[in-house]
């Protein structure tokens, strides 16, 4: 035990207790009620999770504690007590003393959250010589054993390394061990591991719950995914529109909710061993009203029952598995007869042709060095990939970042031009095509990427940006024609046609994401490729668009290719399963029979990565911390 | 690094070879040579018999192809000659450029310094006060400064300073009989000329730099990390200075190796309005007298302290930004 964790003094009463907060934004178009009284206390090593979709105030909330709120926010009225000191209206010199110190925060995004020009090293020494009177080199010293605690390999070489030679897992150790470095009492730690993959999340969580129980720290742990609470809090605030709707202990959440929101939230996550063919929403729970009252517009909230009729509705609806021939099936080593126990599932027809075939697929890039700056290696990103896609199937990639799964991806549709191998679409060898025959088969393969954000021209409308690729392809007969088109394409994907004229910045994320499906779509392709399509999106959002495109796929009969590094969601929507590591599918099969018996190593790791809220595993967790307190 | 720092010499020589070419046959091109430009103006019965131009012309090498002549420019050069000036009775191009870099050198380097002296604070002061009234006064001043032409400027002020205040002498570098001073006086003369072309040069780039800076500070105090630094307890002006400012040097450095050319070539209309005796005012006065080697000396010139300045800006930007190295 270090000695920053014996100097872990017991603290009377809750370590943070904040009543009734309230934090506005006045902005141009008027007050936004981003915390409309929040109250919630923690003691001492205990981990208070607080969940809710982006905009629900949850990271207001956290701010708010730190005093770090933009300066249009103001806290209207609250308390937030730390150690016994009201933070509220403290003056900035004396809040600086306590951020870094008594309470310190992480962040989402680990690439971003480190200065690029100074060493990971310096920038942790930084905070520990802020608030502690030691030399450069003791703080040398502490910041090694700090990195050596959080699992950082090499700490003395890693010292002087700069945030671009780290992984985004180690990124994040390091701005943990920036946390810890004074030994706070509060940790906050604002979706620590959502833009991590979920082996790393494992890792991440595993720690924080260690360094939490070995220094008696206090954590505010905010997330969009009540499956990452259910690793690691002891208490559950449920947050909804600035509102807090739901408090208690987490196995009384898990087991017994009462919000229709929060039924909602722990209904809509894809579950590995999840029966659903379309996943529940929020809104089989309930639905908005908005009430006009004297003081302004109200949400009313009204609750709605999940019955039986819906509930099986919602697992037969759809289509079932749809498995390679079982020729084929036997030849990759899942015989159809112990794959065919699968819900529904069917097998392909002997003969049918695949839509797209894929054999000894390699994209190598070249690494320069030397004065002619000749090729020295390669980094294989893609080593020899080889399956085929049915009409109508979807084959889910799975794998860590840099498995090479999207590599893979554009590699198919030539967005990188593979190194060597074939790829066959619809009869076509799609590495010999022309340019013009190359834009038109890419009428009939679309790509739909991660980030919404990014992929709308933010001064192109939605009409323009949907009608855009038709004028590409020809489709449509003239400008009214193909603005019709749109709008029948914003209503399939369950947005008004009045958003036509709109701008990109007008949506949220999950809005945006209809509309790049409604882009895709618009060109009437076969075959689309959803590259991450739902990794940005909170746990509620992803399930209606994940949603939706199982409902586009059975009406228009597409085949996609699904890639994801969340093995839950590539299960819940493919059919046939590939796990990639390094380059290379590692594993094949129907994905039932990838879950239920994984052969690899690596894919059960995957599989015990999840995040785990099966009661079992909460009671179990809870009865280890109990333990752990009492003894 | 090495051989990356190899290569791009190379590559530079490469295109030095070519722009050097380029200009030759342009300036080849343009009617007249150095002979007739000459003629013009001199008194009509000194004029040369066409056999002495024709012995001229060998003489100076006029009578062969451009292209040939360029190679013949080209082998002097290497072995160390610029050549000499034709019309400025053959002295040679280095003595000319010696003799007119320091005056030239004088206002761009003391332009430059106080451009950065006064930029780099007025800039951060302004990134870090952007809603006050101060600082967007200050800034449309400074943005209604930049669209100024320095000429105009240069006019008013000379009208102000000279004809009406009476503080600051017309144009030239010296007063008469500057020969006669003591140090300090000479001093004390030649900061009086320098003051008004100093202001010229300076206030355009003072106007670019503070706002670039403010520009480029408004982008990196809204990234992630300045948050993570006001998270641990920073205080404000260690936040602004080293965790800021620091990541804004990427951009500056690029642009200071882009000002290096500018160092030398002067301003030809500024020298022109002050009848400053820089290399600006000598390309304009070569140019019109088709004086082929003193074009080409000073091209050449001009090429190397741009090539030269677009490798130390790429190699600053990899000295002050860590993730940038070079293979």
């Amino acid at each position: 035990m270090s000695q920053a964790v014996k100097d872990a003094a017991v603290v009377d009463g809750p370590v943070v207790d904040v009543a009734n907060l309230h934090t506005h934004f006045h902005t141009d178009e008027g007050v936004v009620k981003a915390v409309d009284g929040v109250s919630f206390r923690i003691e001492q090593g205990h981990t208070l999770g607080i969940v809710g979709e982006s905009g629900s105030g949850k990271s207001v909330t956290s701010l708010s504690i730190m005093q770090l709120l933009a300066s249009s926010a103001k806290i209207e009225t609250g308390t937030i007590s730390l150690l016994g000191k009201d933070l509220v209206g403290l003056p900035e010199p004396q809040m600086r003393g306590i951020r870094g110190k008594d309470v310190s925060m992480i962040f989402q995004e680990p690439m971003t959250s480190l200065n690029p020009v100074f060493t990971v090293g310096a920038q942790v020494m930084e905070a520990i010589i802020l608030h502690q009177e030691v030399s450069k080199a003791e703080a040398r010293e502490r910041t090694i054993a700090l990195f050596k605690e959080v699992g950082i390999p090499e700490p003395e070489q890693r010292v002087d390394s700069y945030p671009h030679q780290m992984s985004g897992g180690q990124k994040q150790r390091v701005m943990i061990a920036m946390a810890l470095s004074c030994n706070p009492k509060l940790l906050i730690a604002d979706e620590p591991t959502t833009a991590l993959d979920v082996t790393i999340q494992k890792q991440i969580l595993d720690m924080l719950r260690k360094l939490r129980d070995e220094r008696g720290m206090a954590i505010l742990f905010i997330t969009h995914d009540l499956g990452v609470i259910a690793e690691i809090a002891d208490e559950v605030l449920v947050m909804f529109r600035g509102e807090m709707v739901e408090q208690g202990p987490v196995l009384d959440i898990f087991e017994n909710p009462k919000h229709p929101y929060t039924k909602g939230l722990l209904a809509c996550r894809p579950r590995l061993d999840t029966p659903y063919r379309l996943l529940p929403t929020v809104s089989d729970f309930m639905d908005i009203k908005v009430v006009e009252s004297p003081q302004g517009q109200r949400i009313e909230v009204i609750e709605k029952e999940l019955d039986a009729a819906r509930l099986n509705q919602l697992k037969t609806q759809g289509r079932g598995r749809l498995l390679h021939p079982k020729s084929q099936l036997a030849e990759i080593g899942h015989p159809w007869e112990e794959a065919n126990h699968l819900p529904d599932a069917t097998a392909v027809e002997e003969g049918t042709k695949p839509l797209l075939s894929v054999r000894d697929l390699k994209v190598h890039f070249p690494v320069r060095r030397g004065l002619l700056a000749r090729v020295v290696d390669h980094v294989k990103a893609v080593d020899g990939v080889s399956f085929d896609v049915y009409p109508g199937q979807t084959l889910g990639l799975v794998g860590e970042s840099g498995c090479g799964k999207t590599t893979c991806g554009r590699a198919i549709l030539r967005l990188v031009e593979p190194t060597s191998g074939k790829v066959t679409f619809d009869g076509k060898d799609v590495r010999a095509l022309g340019r013009t025959d190359l834009r038109e088969i890419r009428s009939q393969m679309q790509i739909i990427f991660q980030d919404p954000y990014g992929s709308l021209n933010p001064r192109m409308t939605i009409e323009s940006a949907i009608t855009e690729p038709m004028v590409i392809q020809g489709i449509g007969s003239g400008k009214k024609d193909r603005r019709d088109r749109a709008a029948a394409l914003l209503e399939e994907v369950d947005l008004s046609s009045a958003f036509l004229r709109r701008y990109p910045h007008e949506f949220s994320g999950g809005q945006r994401q209809r509309i790049c499906i409604a882009r895709s779509i618009a060109v009437e392709p076969e075959f689309i490729i959803c590259d991450e399509s739902v990794s940005a999106l909170d746990v509620s959002v992803q399930a209606q668009v994940l949603n939706l495109l199982k409902r586009l796929q059975e009406q228009r009969g597409l085949t996609y290719i699904f890639i994801s590094h969340d093995l839950s969601v590539v299960k819940f929507m493919a059919d046939m399963m590939a796990v990639m590591n390094q380059g290379k599918i590692v594993e094949f099969g129907p994905s039932e029979a990838i879950y239920e018996h994984p052969r690899e190593d690596y894919t059960r790791r995957l599989i015990s990565a999840t995040p785990n809220d099966d009661l079992e595993h909460i009671r179990k967790l809870v009865a280890q911390r109990k333990q752990l307190r009492t003894g | 690094m090495t051989s990356y720092l190899l290569r791009r010499t190379a590559i530079g020589l490469l295109t030095l070879l070519l722009i050097t070419f380029l200009i030759y046959g342009l300036i080849r091109a343009m009617p007249g040579t150095p002979l007739t430009g000459d003629m013009a103006n001199l008194d009509p019965s000194k004029q040369l018999s066409e056999e002495a131009l024709e012995r001229r012309r060998v003489q100076y090498g006029l009578d062969k192809p451009w292209y040939q002549a360029y190679f013949v420019w080209l082998g002097n050069t290497l072995s160390g000659d610029l050549g000499k000036s034709i019309p400025q009775n053959d002295k040679p191009v280095a003595t000319l450029i010696a003799e007119r870099a320091p005056a030239t050198l004088l206002l761009s380097v003391t332009s430059l310094i106080l451009t950065y002296l006064l930029s780099i604070p007025l800039g951060l002061w302004s990134s870090t006060h952007s809603d006050s009234v101060a600082e967007r006064t200050t800034s449309t001043l400074l943005y209604m400064l930049y669209s100024l032409p320095s000429f105009v400027a240069a006019l008013y002020l000379q009208l102000l300073f000279y004809v009406k205040l009476d503080w600051l002498p017309l144009y030239g570098m010296h007063s008469d009989g500057y020969e006669q001073f003591t140090a300090a006086e000479y001093a004390w003369d030649l900061l009086k000329h320098s003051i008004l072309p100093v202001i010229c040069f300076t206030y355009g780039s003072l106007a670019y730099y503070s706002r670039f800076i403010r520009a480029n500070m408004q982008e990196v105090v809204r990234q992630d990390f300045i948050r993570t630094a006001k998270a641990k307890g920073v205080p404000p002006g260690r936040v602004v200075w080293h965790h800021a400012f620091r990541n804004t040097l990427i951009p500056l450095v690029t642009l200071m190796g882009l000002t290096l050319p500018g160092l030398l070539s002067g301003a030809v209309i500024l020298e022109q309005i002050f009848v400053w005796p820089g290399m600006g005012r000598l390309y304009f006065e070569a140019i019109g007298q088709r004086d082929y080697e003193t074009i080409m000396g000073l091209t050449l010139m001009f090429s190397v302290l741009t090539l030269l300045g677009q490798l130390l800006a790429d190699v600053l930007y990899a000295v002050v930004d860590p993730r940038v190295t070079y293979h």
